[in-house]
């Protein structure tokens, strides 16, 4: 374990977070709010990452150093995240505030606030600017601006960046660490020009393209984007909802003309298909609550690519939309957005994967003697990726049934509990019944918001690096040695 | 600079670590997924797995835009494949690892009418390499620059040795030979000394002179080897052949050892000069049955490190320390077990000269024209360099005294070779003129210009 890099990192990470809290402080200097809140935090941060400046001789990180790189960094980003909105008094339990803050970065956004329109516009500001930051994630950020490994980092990007298989784009870290990170800017800012263009006030648009950027959900109104009732934004947000939720490497090949990669790739197809038949099937289900098909065919659109790219905005209170609707909702969180999206979930790629080498296996069974290969993206999947997959499933689904079990210790219905667990897990934001899109997490108690954070963390870094952190050997110096 | 690697073999590995290093974008190909996936994980390349001689692969790592594709997988066939295939597609240089002897005696061919740029014989350059060091045999190892006319050798000062605790200021007081000692290597660290610096036993040195005056100053250290003339190999291997036919040619004479009855026979017809031993190299009565004690030299070149270890430490012992002992030994982690032992004189490793050769070439692609990098040594696995450049009209500082420049820091002129041919060690008053070469000595390892040897 190279400690010693660790600690460097982290430094770094720290000190970054404070650089990033100087737009909120800059928001407060505009609106003429008080300072303190974010002052307060960035002096903390400074001096926190002042021991940690030192960079080692040894810069090798090797797989275990990243995995707990990447889970210390999102912990404490979060622990001071959280410090704005303590000081501000709006949250003032450390803990509420927490949940808010992993709730940010994270892009689940899932809320303990009764009302947000009471917040100042700093505070709405810096709990949407999360949403954007933990998007793309921050090791990425820090590797675009500072580069900092000699060698090993692609371990620290792959706990960190969604998806089963990560690449780089081009050969250099931080150079592919830029580009991510360029188209991620470019396409934030059109979505912000295009809200303002259609008349939302500027501060309004920020927040709304934070939200739908890093598919996060916070909304500075309490009615979501609902408040609004304005059929432009509705198909704005919601298209940039879906563009957020696909593979950025897509968009890469669409800059170097590589069309035919784009066109032909397997998971954006399934992508498309899963969100139409999605939308049709419930814009039917709902025709009857709706004056015509084009109304429910909006309010349907927008929640099924809210729901699928996990982003959690609401035009609509699903919640009292029929069971059928419901239904095809709560399967789409856990479909979960494009792997190498800003969404979480189980990803579309892993769900293609797994149901071809179902049909695969089933079909061995007819065919004992069958020799059967499954492609993906054109390329043949080794023993390995498959492994991966069905690995990363089944203990996806042990920390979703134990933290279901522990949270139905806290006495909510059981649709509200499972929903609740769903919705953090996936990074989605609202659930049904009393997490539903106009309710909130604040009636839970402080453990299961700690537990809710923790799975919220989970989704967001593929649940390995926060389980790998409890792991002895990974803080051992010594190494464990298993008697039989 | 975009680079592309065929195979992430030895070679391939040794080189993409050096060339990412040096802040090259690197991609490298290879049908093997595992070793593209262990190459991602260490190094901050780019991986693209399948056959690199094939169209597609090339096209996925965007050959088109690659100033340099370098094929270093086992098969020369694959390799001459691969630099034509991406010649066309666009690459601006080609390098190809070629080995067999018979590829090598096409190579102006394939360099005029292919487009190859260079062609690398990992194993004849290993050869030279050791041939070297046998024409020298006090020093562990032996760099030569502008044509031989100037070498750099490295040494390590045994622990009686007359120059422990000695001041580099006193150094021509004491022993009247005028010699340079450039770099030292010292428990792990690297130091480029100056006036002020003591010398300890133990301490690896590196000499830049003439080589007769670098022969005058072992002589006065009591350490003189004349040239090597009866040389044992142990080993029939490709480097084996080459050596043998280098030694021939200088007049020494060689005997062969090797276990395998079939390759002996192979290099006696070849070879007809050399004398072939069927037989075990760690064997001491065959040793001593051969006259280690009568040999100058003894070269262990088998194809495993661990067996040329021993043999050569076997050797050591059994000469009574009076041999030449040098080993080839590829895999890093070992040399640096090695060299702290006294057993093994000089350590060779194919790997590292082909990597050498490369980045020299590399080096030498990115510099501006006429400012080219004659030559490249890297000293100390990589940690130091010495480079040589031309003085060329737009050099701003010919003619100033040396005193008067602002070198960079960790940055020595070793030498400077005139045009007559003459070789001055610097001091302070010395200055550049047209048409030098002068030999750099430094701890940055992307040194690429002339002009860079200044601070700004």
């Amino acid at each position: 374990m190279n400690y010693q890099m660790i600690g460097f990192v982290i430094g770094r990470i720290l000190w970054t977070e404070a650089a990033l809290l100087l737009l909120p402080e800059l928001t407060a200097l505009l609106y003429g709010e008080p300072l303190l809140p974010f002052l307060g935090p960035i002096a903390l941060l400074l001096l926190a990452g002042l021991p940690l400046r030192r960079r080692p001789k040894q810069t090798a990180l090797y797989a275990r150093d990243g995995f707990a790189v990447v889970a210390l960094a999102w912990v404490l980003m979060s622990a001071f995240g959280a410090l704005p909105f303590v000081v501000s008094g709006y949250i003032p339990n450390f803990v509420d505030a927490f949940f808010e803050t992993v709730s940010g970065f994270t892009t689940t956004g899932a809320t303990i606030l009764t009302a947000v329109e009471p917040l100042s516009q700093s505070i709405l500001f810096w709990r949407s600017f999360t949403h954007w930051i933990g998007g793309m994630g921050v090791l990425v950020f820090v590797m675009a601006v500072l580069p900092m490994t000699d060698g090993h980092g692609m371990h620290l990007l792959r706990a960190e960046m969604p998806g089963p298989s990560v690449g780089k784009l081009v050969s250099r870290m931080s150079d592919t660490a830029k580009i991510l990170y360029g188209i991620y800017l470019v396409m934030t800012l059109v979505e912000i020009a295009l809200l303002v263009v259609g008349g939302m006030p500027l501060f309004d648009s920020c927040i709304h393209a934070f939200g739908s950027a890093g598919t996060g959900g916070f909304s500075s109104k309490n009615l979501s984007v609902g408040a609004y009732d304005n059929a432009y934004f509705d198909v704005v947000i919601g298209i940039f909802m879906l563009l957020f939720g696909v593979n950025f490497n897509l968009y890469y090949f669409l800059l170097v003309r590589r069309f035919r990669d784009v066109f032909r790739s397997e998971e954006l197809w399934a992508y498309a298909a899963i969100v139409g038949a999605a939308v049709l099937a419930i814009a039917t289900d709902i025709l009857h609550m709706y004056e015509s098909f084009a109304q429910s065919l909006r309010y349907s659109f927008f929640q099924v690519a809210s729901i699928i790219t996990t982003t959690g905005y609401a035009t609509a209170d699903f919640n009292l939309w029929p069971t059928f609707s419901k239904g095809i909702l709560v399967v789409l969180m856990f479909v979960g957005a494009c792997a190498g999206s800003t969404g979480g979930g189980i990803k579309v790629a892993r769900i293609v994967i797994l149901a071809k080498t179902s049909w695969g296996d089933m079909r061995k069974m007819l065919h004992p003697n069958a020799v059967t290969t499954t492609r993906f993206e054109g390329k043949a999947l080794t023993d390995k990726h498959i492994r991966s997959v069905h690995l990363f499933i089944t203990v996806y689904l042990i920390v979703f049934t134990v933290s279901f079990l522990l949270l139905s210790l806290n006495g909510f219905d059981i649709v509200t509990t499972f929903t609740a667990v769903t919705a953090c897990i996936n990074n989605i934001g609202p659930g049904l019944e009393a997490v539903g899109p106009m309710g909130n997490f604040a009636g839970f108690a402080w453990w299961s918001k700690l537990l809710l954070s923790f799975d919220m963390l989970v989704g967001r870094l593929e649940i390995f690096p926060m389980l790998l952190l409890f792991a002895p050997s990974i803080w051992k110096r010594r190494r464990i040695v298993w008697r039989t | 600079m975009k680079i592309i690697i065929v195979g992430a073999g030895k070679v391939g590995s040794a080189l993409t670590q050096q060339l990412s290093a040096d802040g090259h974008n690197v991609t490298v190909v290879d049908q093997d997924p595992r070793l593209i996936d262990n190459i991602i994980n260490i190094y901050d390349v780019m991986g693209v797995c399948g056959n690199g001689a094939v169209y597609g692969v090339q096209k996925e790592a965007e050959v088109e835009k690659a100033e340099l594709l370098i094929a270093t997988t086992s098969s020369d066939e694959l390799n001459i494949l691969s630099c034509l295939v991406a010649k066309k597609l666009g690459a601006r240089h080609t390098i190809a690892r070629i080995r067999n002897p018979e590829y090598e005696k096409q190579l102006r061919f394939m360099r005029d009418e292919l487009g190859l740029s260079m062609a690398i014989n990992p194993e004849r350059a290993a050869a030279r390499e050791i041939a070297r060091v046998l024409r020298f045999p006090a020093a562990m190892k032996v760099e030569s620059f502008s044509k031989g006319r100037l070498e750099l050798v490295e040494y390590r000062l045994p622990a009686d040795s007359a120059l422990d605790g000695l001041q580099l200021a006193d150094l021509y007081r004491n022993i009247r030979v005028r010699v340079l000692i450039c770099a030292v290597a010292r428990k792990g660290e690297t130091i480029i000394p100056s006036g002020d610096f003591i010398l300890r036993a133990g301490d690896k040195i590196y000499l830049t002179s003439s080589p007769d005056q670098l022969a005058q100053f072992f002589r006065h250290l009591g350490v003189f080897r004349s040239k090597a003339s009866t040389v044992m190999i142990v080993g029939a291997s490709k480097i084996c052949y080459y050596l043998t036919s280098e030694l021939l040619n200088m007049g020494m004479s060689v005997k062969i050892i090797d276990r395998d009855e079939q390759r002996c026979i192979q290099m006696g017809e070849q070879l007809p000069k050399a004398l072939v031993i069927v037989g075990d190299g760690t064997d001491s009565d065959l040793l001593h049955e051969e006259g280690i004690g009568q040999t100058d030299a003894f070269v262990a070149i088998t194809g495993i490190d661990e067996a040329n270890i021993l043999m050569s430490m076997c050797a050591s012992k059994e000469s009574g320390n009076h041999c030449k002992v040098v080993a080839k030994i590829n895999r890093k982690s070992l040399v640096d077990l090695v060299s702290n032992e006294s057993m093994i004189d000089s350590v060779i490793s194919a790997r590292s000269t082909t990597t050498e050769l490369i980045v020299q070439y590399v080096r030498a692609m990115e510099s501006a024209e006429g400012a080219k990098i004659k030559t490249l040594h890297r000293l100390v696995d990589g940690a130091v360099e010495a480079l040589e450049f031309g003085v060329t009209a737009d050099v701003p500082f010919i003619g100033v005294p040396l005193k008067n420049l602002k070198l960079r820091n960790g940055l020595l002129l070793a030498g400077i070779v005139q045009r007559n041919g003459k070789i001055i060690i610097p001091s302070g008053n010395d200055c550049l003129s047209l048409g030098d070469d002068v030999i750099v000595v430094t701890t940055d390892t992307s040194l690429q210009d002339i002009h860079d040897i200044c601070r700004e």
